[in-house]
């Protein structure tokens, strides 16, 4: 599903946050991506959804080469995958129901479809009640759920996550994993960066540390393995 | 694109103009501000370009023909002449003067006294010649005194040239008056739409994200920009038209038989009119445009 060969990204200020990853993620598996701040976690989520384009190297996701990816395409990438991130990106002035059908508006889905497939995903996140509240009625998990059922709406292969947890206090966390894990059973392979030790403890998956932009560990079953 | 996007992309940006109310505001005001100045500076500009014309027009070659003794050989020459300036490149008009209409003419203009000339008149016949495009009539003169049996060529040597540089040079002021306030308006009007849009940057990136095209997140932004061009234009059209037929009708009758003629109403606020709500449409529309590229590389 994810591939990277020998990728690495040097920013324009010098810093090297890929050098030499090679990976190979399949269709349906559940990775976590750990490792210090600053390491480049985040450049190896942002590769994929390409975000970033690498120095060199090659990404493919899901069947679609990043590296010879023409700028007109990747909506095409885009909406293969979903998002999530640590501070949701949700529009303050939109409703909860069009934060999520907004993202089915784009790709220019019939209204009734949409009704239909928002509303699905909403009860997946068990959010269904609250479809008529802004944003900022809702509570940080709440919120985060949105994000979810928006990067799921539209059915992606892949769903990547960037520190989903990192804005939420630990009882929340763990409701977002089991959605996770409820999307995962459904077949969408994904790919979480995150900072939380019990977690990844915790719900056993295959475990990626990266450090100075190497992948120093591929483990699957793997702990979190650094010091809280 | 389907025909159920181009509808959401037009509620999108009727939406987003009540949404960001005051920077909304802001952008017609600012086009408001500029297009009453290009109006008004617009139809300044015509109607002196309308007066230069006015006076250009008035010149003209007065070619006073030689007198001969035999009516018949002059009639002949005259012919010959008129035939010979008419085949001239550049000339427009020649009108024929005889002797006699042109000292009626000074009599009408400096009195009765002058008619005991009408025994013995001395006056030359007189063609009038105009060029084609005012500004060679010194050309053409020089064509004409060429020619034969033409006794003096007076085209008011001197001041007519003084007359074109002035006309000429007042007009390219005018002209790059009016691109500079074209320029500095779309410079003002790209900013503030880039100010409404910098407000809206998650938005985009959000969109972006999530698969939308790059025509998808520009159009509703676009057609923004053309809505408040649009909008920017009606104050300035309903106060140049409101002020200039005002104007027009206190001032055309006293202006009446004066050389100093105003453009009339209806052509001239039809264009101007029309030229606005271009303007308008055109820097909003552009003015979008470049501001939501930078967003964009996402």
């Amino acid at each position: 599903m994810i591939q990277m060969k020998n990728v690495i990204k040097k920013y324009p200020n010098g810093v090297v946050a890929a050098n030499g990853i090679t990976v190979n993620i399949k269709q349906g598996e559940f990775v976590y991506v750990v490792g210090p701040s600053g390491a480049g976690k985040s450049t190896f989520i942002k590769l994929m959804y390409r975000e970033e384009k690498p120095t060199s190297g090659e990404v493919t996701v899901s069947g679609i080469n990043l590296s010879t990816l023409k700028n007109g395409r990747v909506p095409h990438l885009r909406r293969q995958l979903g998002v999530v991130f640590q501070d949701f990106k949700l529009l303050p002035r939109l409703s909860v129901y069009e934060n999520v059908a907004f993202a089915m508006e784009v790709i220019e889905e019939q209204p009734k479809e949409i009704r239909k497939r928002v509303m699905e995903v909403l009860e997946l996140v068990g959010l269904k009640h609250k479809v008529r509240m802004l944003p900022s009625e809702l509570s940080g998990g709440e919120q985060q759920r949105v994000s979810i059922a928006r990067s799921i709406v539209n059915n992606p292969k892949v769903l990547i996550a960037d520190e989903p947890t990192g804005n939420l206090d630990p009882e929340t966390s763990w409701e977002i994993m089991e959605i996770f894990e409820e999307i995962n059973r459904q077949g969408t392979t994904i790919v979480m960066a995150t900072h939380n030790r019990e977690i990844v403890n915790t719900i056993r998956k295959r475990v990626i540390a990266i450090e100075g932009g190497m992948i120093v560990r591929d483990e699957y079953g793997g702990d979190y393995g650094y010091e809280g | 694109m389907k025909g159920r996007t181009l509808r959401r992309h037009f509620r999108e940006s009727f939406k987003s103009l009540g949404r960001n109310g005051w920077m909304t505001f802001a952008s017609i005001s600012a086009v408001t501000v500029t297009l009453l100045l290009v109006g008004v500076f617009a139809i300044i500009m015509m109607n002196l370009n309308k007066v230069a014309d006015d006076l250009e027009n008035d010149v003209e070659i007065r070619v006073m023909i030689e007198i001969f003794n035999d009516e018949a050989e002059m009639k002949a020459e005259e012919e010959k002449l008129i035939a010979q300036i008419e085949n001239l490149p550049d000339v427009a008009e020649v009108v024929y003067s005889a002797k006699e209409d042109e000292l009626e003419d000074l009599i009408h203009d400096f009195g009765d006294e002058l008619s005991l000339f009408e025994q013995n008149n001395p006056l030359h016949n007189v063609l009038y010649v105009k060029a084609a495009d005012p500004q060679s009539t010194a050309d053409v003169a020089a064509q004409i005194e060429k020619l034969d049996h033409t006794y003096k060529v007076l085209y008011g040597e001197g001041k007519v040239e003084k007359l074109f540089s002035f006309l000429n040079i007042s007009r390219n002021i005018g002209l790059v008056l009016i691109l500079g306030l074209l320029f500095t308006a779309m410079f003002l009007i790209s900013n503030t739409i880039r100010i409404t849009i910098i407000a809206r940057k998650d938005e985009i990136e959000i969109m972006k994200l999530v698969g939308a095209t790059n025509s998808f997140v520009r159009i509703p932004f676009v057609l923004e920009g053309m809505w408040i061009g649009l909008l920017g234009s009606v104050i300035p059209i309903v106060v140049v038209s409101v002020v200039y037929y005002n104007l027009y009708h206190s001032l055309a009758p006293r202006l009446e038989g004066n050389m100093l003629e105003l453009l009339s109403v209806t052509p001239l606020l039809y264009q101007v009119n029309a030229l606005l709500v271009l303007i308008g449409l055109l820097i909003g529309i552009w003015g979008s445009f470049m501001s939501v590229r930078k967003f964009l590389k996402i």
